[in-house]
């Protein structure tokens, strides 16, 4: 069995995992519940079977140390970390806390965030490492930012549930929010789904299809007709999520969670989250473009992005442990900051330049 | 209300700085500015954000804008005045802040522990209990060492009527983390503004085989080195024969005053460091116009096995040892590649991605045959009368890439990292921990009564007290 199968199982698992999370909540059987951590375990299990053997074919390929042969130099591999990080967390709170109820948020991120490798087809080969990466800090580096990304993620889960569960105003700031928020997410993704289906043989490279296809076939299409067709169907979708928000929080209300212990997962995470960015992200960042650029800082956008982040949590903990702010309050900075992360990630790969262009997908 | 009107106006400056409030707008205000310049390209050529601007609002307004932002530092905008003024901000803010709160903290971090009343036992979040056989005078020793077991405590004692009262603390300076943490923001603003002002960045493009000793600044400035720099070789290793290049390396020599004082091989990830001075691999190239220095190195291997290693310049000639077969250098191309249709040659990069020459071979002044023969390629050096010629080397047409940088704030900088580390981890991941025992006398036996603060992670400790006090009745059950 080589890597990409148990990847493909992992996958698998985690798309079935969701549906049987699901089922739990409609039904509350503990067998249930125990087949979806099971399900859960599987793909972990094979995930990390996966990564290891990639490791392996890394350093077979040979001309480099087996530190530097670790599996996490492109978007690909890093994705596929980032998932397995946020498995591993979502499996250790299941335990700590005893409820099953946040599998059924996170199973679909560590879904979908797959899914995006599949509909961006971005390569998966494995690539020899360019000069500039050939550092014994790429190890420490990426691995602590994907710890910290991955406690972001959950923090971001809990957080949108809390403020789900909390808001019932329709003219409520925190409910516009969290609404149109969702809205956006689901419409961008949709929105680079259909670009693929549409252009999927004209695209030589995702990398392509970012550059010159993002949203041609619906919201930037060179037809009048489609493009205010789906501009109109776009923010349809978000006035209806809006309009009928309420559906989602009997959904979310069915997983009985309190919302103090949404909280508490909030700010646990976060207080995790910080201090691994701050020394993996950014002092192993600087330290490595130090000795490979002689610029410890150079305001790259990469690098601003990740200070952007930074200082996003950093308002977050202040506000929250100094400033006294609560609940919902504290919930948008939680979810804004994931936000960042993800622009930090993907935004900056995809749309601006900078030094950092290796993690670009080709 | 009387009181905020009686401050006086430092006193409302002071309090404006040493604000949480400030801290958390200038934190928002940093992120916000910060996206500008990650969208609008830093030092660019103006033509390029005109462009961008152009794309978001329209041909005709933006040379405008475009004069608006630039008057407005966006162009280089984290060296703007204002952005520095923010960071500035966020400094005073720091130190104030910190100034204004230390004394509290330091109290509560030397405040030793103090045994406490019985009332105030029933306010704990955490609180256990637990009867013990035998009197306190007996139990006292037991439940010190299970304490001294399970969470590392040792404990100060009072007596307490029949009883007693044991308590400790740990990690009082935990407290602290929090300011280490801030510290080390200030540590790495001083290091960054040494830099600034005592450093400097630069770059030098070194060919084989030559000398500077001077580097240049972005804008062209020369900057003297204080000794010369040469460059003995450079290299470029690729993937198998793909153009992926796998590394790429500099011999470098340093003279001082005539002497060759150090000799390093440098590649990326690999610096040279001489009296402060870095120099760090970071690109390559073609010497513009060829290089008029640049040697070819061959071995030739005769048909009968009898080698010899020549160099020579572009068009020399050399003999096949032991024959009078003469191969002359007519071409060259740093990357030959043969067009897929016609199959004609030709150079694809100005790049020494795929070298190769173009050898004619004459005997007695007569041409015989001719042919490219590729580095890369060793296949193509095979002679149709046996003999090889192994292309093993070019030196001269290339040059280094070398980033030159003097930063003598590198150092705090890297101390103000440590300092970070060390405090994010006091911050985040140890807490104040407090503990009060009471031994209370019960007909001859003993009730043990714990109660326990942690200012942060409480669930935690309370694990560690639980398996303090199961300890304990383990302990009790085998003494019976």
């Amino acid at each position: 069995m080589d890597s990409s199968t148990l990847f493909g199982i992992s996958e698998i698992s985690y798309f079935v995992a969701m549906v049987v999370y699901i089922t739990y909540l409609a039904f509350r059987k503990p067998q249930i519940g125990l087949t979806a951590t099971t399900i859960t375990i599987i793909g972990f299990v094979s995930q990390t079977s996966a990564i290891l053997l990639r490791w392996k074919e890394f350093y077979d390929l040979g001309q480099m140390g087996i530190l530097r042969a670790a599996p996490f130099t492109n978007l690909y591999e890093s994705l596929i970390f980032f998932v397995w990080c946020l498995i591993l967390g979502y499996l250790v709170i299941e335990f700590r806390y005893r409820n099953r109820s946040f599998g059924a948020f996170v199973t679909p991120i560590a879904g979908l965030a797959l899914a995006f490798i599949d509909l961006t087809g971005m390569s998966k080969a494995i690539q020899p490492l360019v000069p500039a990466l050939q550092s014994n800090w790429l190890l420490a580096h990426v691995v602590l930012s994907f710890i910290a990304y991955s406690t972001f993620a959950i923090a971001f889960s809990t957080g949108l549930m809390y403020l789900i569960l909390k808001t019932d105003k329709r003219n409520e700031p925190s409910y516009i929010f969290w609404t149109v928020a969702l809205g956006v997410l689901v419409v961008i993704l949709t929105a680079m789904g259909l670009d693929y289906l549409k252009f999927k043989l004209l695209i030589r490279t995702p990398e392509g299809l970012i550059k010159s296809y993002l949203f041609k076939a619906t919201l930037f299409s060179q037809t009048t007709a489609v493009s205010a067709l789906s501009w109109a169907a776009a923010l349809a979708f978000i006035f209806v999520l809006w309009r009928y928000g309420y559906v989602i929080k009997r959904v979310v209300a069915a997983f009985q969670v309190s919302t103090e212990i949404l909280d508490e997962i909030t700010y646990k995470s976060i207080a995790i989250g910080f201090p691994v960015f701050t020394l993996g992200g950014l002092i192993f960042g600087a330290i490595w473009a130090d000795q490979a650029w002689g610029v410890y800082w150079s305001w790259d956008p990469k690098e601003t992005w990740s200070l952007i982040t930074w200082l996003v949590y950093a308002f977050y903990l202040h506000a929250r442990l100094l400033r006294g702010w609560k609940g919902k309050k504290i919930a948008v900075v939680a979810v804004v900051g994931f936000v960042t992360v993800v622009f930090t990630y993907l935004g900056v790969n995809l749309l601006l330049s900078g030094l950092h262009s290796y993690g670009a997908l080709e | 209300m009387e009181k905020e009107k009686n401050k006086s106006l430092i006193d409302r400056v002071w309090d404006f700085f040493a604000s949480v409030k400030l801290a958390i707008v200038v934190f928002a205000v940093l992120s916000l500015t910060s996206i500008i310049g990650t969208i609008i390209e830093q030092n660019a050529e103006p033509e390029r954000n005109v462009r961008l601007l152009a794309k978001f609002f329209g041909q005709s307004a933006a040379p405008t804008l475009f004069r608006v932002f630039d008057t407005l530092g966006f162009m280089d905008m984290y060296h703007s005045w204002w952005f520095v003024a923010i960071l500035l901000l966020l400094a005073s803010n720091l130190i104030v802040c910190s100034i204004d709160r230390l004394p509290k903290i330091m109290k509560l971090v030397k405040e030793p522990v103090k045994p406490l009343s019985e009332e105030h036992f029933r306010g704990f979040g955490i609180k256990k209990e637990i009867v013990l056989k035998g009197r306190p005078e007996k139990t006292r020793d037991m439940v010190a060492g299970a304490i001294k077991k399970a969470a590392g405590f040792n404990l100060a004692e009072i007596k307490e009527g029949e009883g007693y009262q044991l308590y400790s603390q740990k990690g009082n300076f935990t407290r602290l983390g929090v300011y280490i943490t801030h510290f080390s923001i200030l540590i790495i603003l001083i290091g960054a503004i040494i830099g600034i002002f005592f450093g400097f960045k630069g770059f030098l493009n070194l060919p084989e085989g030559a000398v500077s000793d001077v580097a240049y600044a972005r804008n062209g400035q020369e900057m003297p080195l204080g000794f010369s720099i040469r460059c003995d070789e450079f290299n470029v290793d690729f993937y198998g024969n793909s153009d992926m290049p796998k590394e790429y390396k500099s011999r470098l020599t340093i003279i001082k005053d005539g002497k060759e004082v150090m000799k390093k091989e440098i590649r990326v990830n690999e610096p040279l460091t001489y009296k402060g001075i870095t120099f760090y691999q970071s690109s390559y190239g073609l010497v513009p116009g060829g290089g008029g220095n640049s040697i070819f190195k061959f071995k030739l291997t005769s048909k009968d096995g009898r080698t010899e290693e020549v160099s020579l310049r572009f068009e020399g000639s050399f003999t096949i040892p032991g024959t009078d077969l003469t191969g002359k250098i007519e071409d060259f191309s740093p990357a030959l590649g043969f067009d897929e249709k016609t199959g004609m040659p030709f150079t694809y990069a100005e790049q020494m991605n795929n070298p190769a020459v173009y050898i004619s071979f004459y005997e007695k002044d007569k041409r015989k045959y001719g042919g490219w023969i590729l580095k890369r390629y060793p296949q193509t050096g095979q002679l149709p009368d046996g003999h090889t010629v192994e292309f093993l080397d070019l030196w001269g047409i290339q040059y280094t890439g070398l980033q030159v940088r003097k930063d003598p704030g590198v150092w705090i900088v890297y101390l103000g990292c440590i300092t970070m580390s060390i405090g994010l981890f006091i911050a985040f991941f140890m807490s104040h921990k407090r503990l009060w025992v009471r031994l209370v006398e019960e007909r001859n036996n003993t009730r043990v009564i714990i109660g326990a603060t942690a200012n942060k992670n409480r669930h935690a400790f309370e694990r560690k007290i639980d398996r303090m006090v199961s300890l304990l009745s383990k302990a009790h059950e085998g003494g019976k």
